[in-house]
């Protein structure tokens, strides 16, 4: 009650700074976000459906939230029901009319018609039905009426025109008394209602349907109109529970999400690291796709594993195995999440998905994370709504939950079966694009034997590992392996374990003859420089020879031309002195 | 001991109002012989008393007494369905079938 104060008050606060027509908050879950602030106040609304459409239900929660949350007493004027039936059949649902009734805060007049019993001999109007109401009105002082079904009249009495008019007497009379109201109607055939009411009612009109779609039963309010006010146009899902009735507003969100800075880890440290080291971002959506059996569940609990261990609630949705199955299951691989689901960290809530259509599990899941107002949501598998004949549907049911996650700040993680035949990367592409984190699981079958792979194929606003990792399950847990990345192929598991060990004998090998061919080229280069030594030697010993030689020479010239000279200076001749120079 | 108990619920003096009480007065007087317990209610002097016997449609007559109880709706004007309310008619239509 209190959450539906909360909506029903900021709505309003809505409504006000647009300045719009004043509005009556009707309590129901949902409704007055997608009416922005609730019914119009002091005007008759229209809500038509089909029988078992919730139309009644509808009404007595719009009287009951009037009357025990906005202090507006209100009537229920019955034309189908007795008050002793309508007050049984909404006890189910927490409600006490008979108390309500008792503090004067609601009175329900059933309007009994037996057309078996009345004679109609000329001239009448419906004062006594205006007479009654406007005295419960006044006893009370109701703002809130409900008349339920009105349409009854027209079986009652012969003369249509009669009753038109004063229906349409009877619609000015209410806005005339500022009660707001709320008169239902059967659907028809060709009109909105079997009689036509929508004619006269013109200020709001909302329309309830109940399909069955694929043996699944689903319940949807439209907005037919809503006069001098904005509306959402959608049909919204909206469904019947424990607490009543309530409608899913969803994609009138838009796309205001604050974007989150904060890092939350995945509960795996390798991981963590691939993800720029510190993990997911706050807030974000992840999607684990992957085939069967490629461990989308282990991560996804090891995620829920260390949000649980930072003390942060988290709800699991799981919907093909049991909780006592997943919680047996992880242990297995060394993860005990029993303490944290008794420590009341760890919520489960399991349901077959076929058990209601989306529309109902997507309500049933607002209700939940209202309720239980977890930090972390994982849904395994979402898949389990993407059927292959499904998609667009459960695009639009994903689309919804995670605007809603997104709007409360919580970080969702969604695994997803692929199927066999299909190509992996497109087998989620609608609703991967609505992902802020893709982690692909992968299975890689070679030499007789399967592992598993880990690829993150996107991660907005993470500088993150671009690389596969091995992605191993072992009873201590959780862990990532580097792939064995050469020749051209990667390779993981046995085979990895040989070609590293192949790759490392070899690399042993090549450095062995790196370190041989080395000293080869020691040795060379020692003899090479033992060769020059010696030719230089050589070389210095011919030079020493030469110097030798050229003194000898110069020796041997000086002395031959000393004797020359003694000889001329003997002979007293300088002629021939001077051509010999 | 009258014969008939009457209820007529008017909701103030319209002429739908006294049309309807002054063609009952001359019913209770030519066709029950003025055997007749009549109550005329405005309901809205006394509103509990419509909420008590539901009433609907105004002006509406109420046949308390013989039972069944029946509801009579409008001015009264058409005779012969009032006194096929008031369970009258029936029997002069059988004794006139006889008759002939």
């Amino acid at each position: 009650m209190a959450m539906r104060r909360s909506a029903g008050g900021a709505s309003q606060s809505r409504s006000a700074r647009h300045k719009q027509l004043s509005k009556c908050p009707t309590g129901i879950h949902g409704l007055d976000e997608v009416t922005q602030g609730g019914l119009p106040r002091g005007r008759p609304t229209l809500v038509a459906g089909m029988a078992g459409s919730g139309k009644t239900l509808m009404a007595t929660e719009f009287l009951v939230n009037g009357a025990t949350d906005y202090n507006e007493p209100g009537v229920f004027m019955a034309f189908e029901e007795s008050a002793e039936e309508l007050a049984a059949n909404v006890q189910s649902l927490g409600w006490d009319l008979k108390s309500l009734i008792r503090q004067r805060k609601l009175i329900i007049d059933q309007v009994r018609i037996n057309p078996s019993e009345i004679e109609e001999t000329g001239e009448y109007d419906l004062e006594g039905l205006f007479v009654r109401l406007g005295h419960h009105i006044d006893k009370i002082k109701a703002k809130r009426v409900v008349l339920d079904t009105i349409e009854v009249l027209f079986a009652g009495f012969e003369s249509q025109s009669v009753i038109r008019s004063e229906l349409q007497r009877l619609f000015r009379w209410l806005k005339e008394r500022g009660v707001t109201a709320i008169i239902t109607g059967e659907h028809g055939e060709s009109n909105l209602t079997r009689h036509g009411l929508e004619e006269y009612v013109s200020d709001c009109v909302l329309a309830l349907d109940h399909r069955v779609n694929a043996e699944l039963s689903t319940r949807r309010l439209r907005i037919v109109k809503y006069r001098g006010s904005a509306h959402g146009t959608n049909e919204y899902p909206f469904m019947i529970d424990q607490d009543g009735f309530s409608v899913l507003p969803v994609t009138s969100m838009g796309l205001n999400h604050p974007a989150n800075t904060g890092r939350i880890s995945s509960g795996i440290k390798c991981l963590d690291e691939m993800l720029g080291g510190k993990g997911y971002i706050r807030g974000s959506t992840v999607l684990v796709s992957g085939m069967a059996g490629t461990g989308k569940t282990s991560l996804a609990s090891a995620f829920a594993a260390a949000a649980c261990k930072r003390g942060e609630k988290t709800l699991c949705f799981t919907f093909e195995e049991s909780p006592q199955q997943v919680m047996h299951h992880m242990k297995s691989i060394g993860m005990n999440l029993m303490p944290m689901v008794k420590k009341g960290l760890l919520h489960y809530h399991a349901a077959r998905p076929a058990r209601q259509g989306f529309e109902q599990h997507l309500v049933t899941m607002h209700r939940i994370i209202e309720k239980v107002q977890p930090k972390v949501v994982i849904v395994d598998p979402m898949s389990s709504f993407t059927g292959p004949d499904s998609r667009l549907d459960a695009t639009s049911f994903m689309t919804r939950l995670i605007d809603y996650l997104k709007t409360k700040g919580i970080t969702g993680l969604f695994t997803s079966l692929s199927y066999d035949g299909e190509p992996l990367e497109s087998t989620h592409a609608k609703v991967s694009s609505l992902m802020d984190a893709w982690l692909l699981l992968r299975d890689v079958e070679l030499d007789g034997e399967r592992n598993r792979l880990i690829t993150i194929i996107k991660a907005r606003g993470i500088g993150h590992s671009k690389q596969c990792r091995e992605f191993v399950l072992s009873d201590k847990g959780i862990d990532l392996v580097d792939v064995y990345l050469g020749e051209g192929q990667v390779l993981v598991g046995t085979a990895r374990a040989t070609a590293e060990a192949r790759s490392e004998a070899d690399r042993a090998a090549d450095m062995a003859q790196v370190k041989k061919a080395h000293r080869t080229l020691e040795v060379k280069r020692q003899a090479l420089e033992a060769q020059i030594a010696s030719l230089r030697a050589e070389h210095e010993l011919n030079e020493l020879h030469y110097v030798n030689l050229s003194d000898k020479r110069k020796r041997q010239l000086n002395a031959s031309r000393t004797a020359q000279d003694n000889r001329s200076r003997l002979r007293g001749g300088t002629k021939k002195n001077a051509t010999r120079k | 001991m009258s014969k008939y108990t009457l209820k007529l619920y008017v909701t103030g003096l319209t002429r739908r109002s006294s049309t309807a009480i002054s063609n009952l007065r001359s019913i209770c007087k030519n066709d029950l012989n003025d055997e007749v317990e009549l109550d005329i209610i405005d309901v809205l002097e006394r509103p509990q008393l419509a909420e008590d016997e539901k009433i609907l449609a105004t002006p509406t007559l109420i046949k308390v007494l013989p039972a069944p109880v029946r509801r009579i709706l409008g001015d009264l004007s058409d005779r012969d369905r009032v006194l096929i309310g008031l369970d009258i008619r029936g029997d002069i239509n059988g004794q006139e079938s006889l008759n002939q």
